[in-house]
């Protein structure tokens, strides 16, 4: 079961979760995906121990889809 | 339908400081040299005005200490200031908190989670050197001598505010952007952040709080067991 979570003031949500078989669930996980990087998200994905890759389009086989905010120096 | 990932391999935030060379470890070297001769050129003066004030005549004890003084807190101040960015910031509350620092252990190995709870401070090796990545900021050591090179950096304030209204987000979320953003372009992050402090481990370590020096200590040992032929 792939999860498309945020970051927020919560801890994090879950927004969708999908099995790449599903194509009403992953059409789902699409669409929230889509509007969370119209907010200004920015999806990443793990690409194994200590690497990140920042993503456009909802990869649907992997395993978790992190939503984070922008970074900025102080 | 989606498609395939596509990664991005430079950070999109950096465009927001398009100016700034793209950090590497030529930068770092030029960076770190520069933070030398400013301490050089703050020290020197002071020392030696207090030595020529002594010399001229001795009744001038007080001015010649007050130069020394100078001599001692102006480096002192600088590595303050880089010690700032690793300090813990405010909590939110107990379940936030608690649901963050759950998903910044999933991104992270059993001993980086260890030493979190212990420090508050997440260690992360990357190709420039050995990261310790905190709520605000970064410390990167770098090069032969591990020199420190401490970041300002943090989740954009206006991008927080649009997002989620008044609310702030937990310590854990707050480190796991800084992660996760790391991770995704080293090199990138290091020129989005803002570099406040770069100079001597030592004097790091001395302005650091007790409980984040441990941290400190366990990215040199990090470095001193994967740099060791027997490590």
């Amino acid at each position: 079961m792939s999860k498309l979570i945020r970051m927020d003031q919560t801890g994090h949500s879950t927004l969708a979760e999908w099995t790449p078989g599903d194509p009403v669930a992953v059409e789902a996980a699409v669409e929230a995906f889509r509007a969370e990087l119209e907010r200004g998200y920015l999806a990443m994905v793990s690409t194994g121990p200590g690497h990140a890759e920042q993503v456009r389009e909802l990869p649907v086989d992997a395993p978790l889809v992190i939503l984070r905010l922008p970074i900025a120096g102080g | 339908m989606a498609v395939e990932a596509q990664p991005l391999e430079v950070l999109p935030e950096a465009a927001a400081v398009h100016w700034r060379p793209r950090v590497d470890d030529a930068r770092l070297r030029y960076l770190g040299g520069l933070w030398t001769l400013t301490t050089v050129g703050h020290v020197v003066p002071f020392a030696a005005a207090a030595a020529v004030l002594m010399w001229l005549q001795p009744l001038a004890l007080p001015v010649a200490l007050a130069c020394l003084a100078h001599a001692w807190v102006i480096p002192e101040l600088y590595a303050q200031r880089g010690a700032n960015v690793v300090r813990p910031r405010r909590r939110a509350a107990e379940e936030p908190e608690r649901r963050s620092v759950g998903l910044l252990g999933d991104l992270v190995g059993h001993e980086a989670r260890e030493l979190h709870a212990r420090t508050g401070l997440v260690l992360e090796r990357g190709r420039l050197g050995t990261w310790l990545v905190g709520e605000a900021g970064a410390v990167l050591l770098h090069g032969r001598r591990r020199r420190a090179y401490c970041y300002c950096v943090k989740v954009d304030a206006r991008a927080v505010a649009e997002a989620t209204g008044d609310g702030e987000l937990p310590s854990g979320d707050r480190i796991a952007h800084l992660l996760l953003a790391l991770r995704a372009d080293e090199q990138g992050f290091a020129t989005v952040a803002n570099l406040t402090f770069a100079g001597a481990r030592w004097r790091l370590r001395r302005r650091l709080a007790m409980p984040l020096r441990p941290a400190l200590d366990a990215a040199v040992t990090s470095i001193d067991t994967v740099s060791s032929p027997l490590g």
